[in-house]
């Protein structure tokens, strides 16, 4: 019989998800990467196609959500693999606690980290190209929800890929296809905000994902994380 | 309810003498069909009062494309069986479809940008077909580089098919989001398969090389099966008289 | 005979597409048939080994 654990499922996790902030917040510099890295993409289309803010904005949902995929994707890359190293995530599998849970609360400090913070750039590039501030409010709540289903999606990857050599580069390859309907209904919530239609309908097929995500996603992501430690 | 007939299943002895059994009675019905098919298709069916004789690529396309998306299921569903039962066979299986299937996610599109060219005058057009076709082969190419970066079977059985079951809750996901997204931008005309009038003489033949395509994806993964089995069976005492 | 193969001008489309799924059916039968006579192979390769170990 397998002893009874002492503290809840729900305070293990809000451990884990306390030890994981406190742990990222004293190396502030990882913290900004993905950030820095968002930005600088976004910032390359000017250069790279053209100045005029018109143009831009029409092409401003793509180069948004592309750019916060591609941070999303990068930064999962560290998501298990200190863990995995000195041997914490083998702990998480012994201590009697259910594993989906606390990889659920790792996945949730790791979108605090770097999904929510991706979002809250977003406004700031925005401007740079050339979407109104009137939508700003859609472009923020479609990040949100969006960087939340790709955490999640991305957590799977990074629990898969975790036995493997240079195992980022394949996490990104198993990943990036699986978030094309974040994508896509990310992107068509950006663009009707900018052109002033309703968000709505679009946020709501993003929730939806996002709920699927938030049931499914921690019970594949432990399983993949069983695997990868044997 | 007796479920030795299910548990035989487990057993490689028995599944590699099954699918050698079954081969053949796989291969030559497809071989009939798929002739049958081509001539029905190409000489009997009268042209396609739009499009002419070129909508007869889809002879091909669509057998392929049924056959890809068929293959992933399978594919996954085999993994699941495999995830849950721990059965060695099940994960044989899916190792074995992988393959095939991304060969026909590969033909199903360049066949459907060779019958785009003429009927759009451009060989890419972001149709919701194709798009989710490519994202189908790029799930594919992600199942084989998983498996490919493994070295222990076993894990690489367990992680490739975590990940297939993963990819199948989101294949209709991908579809969805792809239509929706397609209904929006509207692109061209898709690709007209499931037109309700297709007259008998067209018909037929399309669903002899369904048919004909299900039935050889059948008969090479029990080919593929027989050596993946021998492959994971290192040393057992039945490989005597199964090889000899 | 030239009329078929012209196809009412689609052949240089339809051709190509029927030569793709011909090598696509090949090809799978070519490599599972080899996958199978070289585990095959390597089975027979192995109990040769065994029996001379045991002997």
């Amino acid at each position: 019989m397998t002893p009874q654990p002492r503290t809840s499922a729900l305070a293990a996790a809000s451990a884990v998800l306390q030890r994981d902030l406190v742990l990222a917040l004293r190396r502030p510099s990882q913290l900004l990467q993905p950030l820095a890295f968002f930005v600088v993409v976004t910032l390359l289309f000017p250069l790279g196609y053209t100045p005029e803010l018109a143009k831009l904005r029409s092409i401003a949902p793509g180069v948004l959500w592309v750019g916060a995929l591609l941070a999303s994707v990068l930064a999962l890359d560290s998501l298990f693999r200190d863990d995995a190293a000195d041997g914490t995530l083998e702990q998480f599998v012994l201590a009697g606690q259910p594993l989906a849970a606390l990889l659920f609360a790792k996945t949730a400090a790791h979108w605090l980290l770097t999904g929510l913070p991706l979002a809250l750039m977003a406004p700031v590039t925005g401007i740079a190209l050339g979407v109104p501030i009137e939508a700003m409010p859609g472009i923020l709540c479609a990040l949100c929800i969006g960087t939340v289903t790709l955490s999640l999606i991305g957590a799977i990857g990074a629990g898969l890929t975790l036995g493997v050599r240079r195992g980022g580069v394949l996490s990104s390859l198993l990943t990036l296809p699986l978030s094309v309907p974040v994508l896509v209904f990310g992107a068509r919530a950006t663009e009707l905000a900018i052109t002033g239609g309703s968000p709505s309908g679009a946020l709501y097929l993003l929730a939806a994902l996002m709920v699927l995500g938030l049931t499914l996603a921690p019970l594949a992501a432990a399983a993949a994380v069983r695997i990868g430690l044997e | 309810m007796d479920w030795t007939w299910f548990h035989k299943f487990g057993s490689p002895p028995h599944v590699y003498r099954l699918a050698g059994v079954l081969t053949p009675w796989f291969a030559w019905p497809a071989v009939a069909a798929i002739l049958a098919g081509l001539y029905g298709g190409l000489v009997l069916a009268p042209p396609d009062y739009q499009q002419g004789d070129g909508f007869r690529i889809i002879y091909v396309h669509a057998p392929s494309a049924w056959l890809s998306v068929m293959i992933y299921a399978t594919m996954a569903a085999a993994a699941f069986v495999g995830l849950v039962w721990r059965m060695k066979v099940a994960h044989a299986v899916a190792a074995s479809c992988a393959g095939i299937g991304a060969w026909f996610t590969a033909v199903s599109l360049v066949t459907g940008m060779l019958w785009g060219k003429p009927m759009w005058g451009t060989y890419w057009v972001w149709d919701p077909r194709l798009t989710a076709q490519l994202i189908l082969l790029l799930l594919f190419f992600g199942y084989m580089a998983l498996r490919a970066g493994i070295d222990d079977l076993g894990r690489a059985d367990r992680a490739s098919a975590v990940l297939a079951v993963v990819g199948l809750v989101n294949v209709p996901i991908i579809r969805f989001s792809v239509d929706w997204w397609n209904s929006i931008h509207q692109a061209p005309s898709v690709m007209k398969l499931g037109r309700p009038t297709m007259p008998m003489d067209m018909l037929v033949p399309l669903l002899l090389m369904l048919l004909g395509f299900t039935l050889y994806f059948a008969a090479v993964l029990m080919v593929r099966l027989r050596a993946e089995v021998l492959r994971r069976e290192r040393n057992a005492s039945w490989l005597k008289e199964a090889v000899l | 005979m030239s009329e078929f193969l012209a196809m009412g001008g689609y052949a240089q489309f339809l051709w190509p597409a029927y030569a793709l799924a011909l090598l696509a059916l090949v090809v799978n039968v070519v490599v599972a048939r080899r996958a199978l006579q070289a585990a095959r192979a390597e089975v027979a390769r192995r109990l040769a080994m065994q029996d001379g170990a045991g002997e």
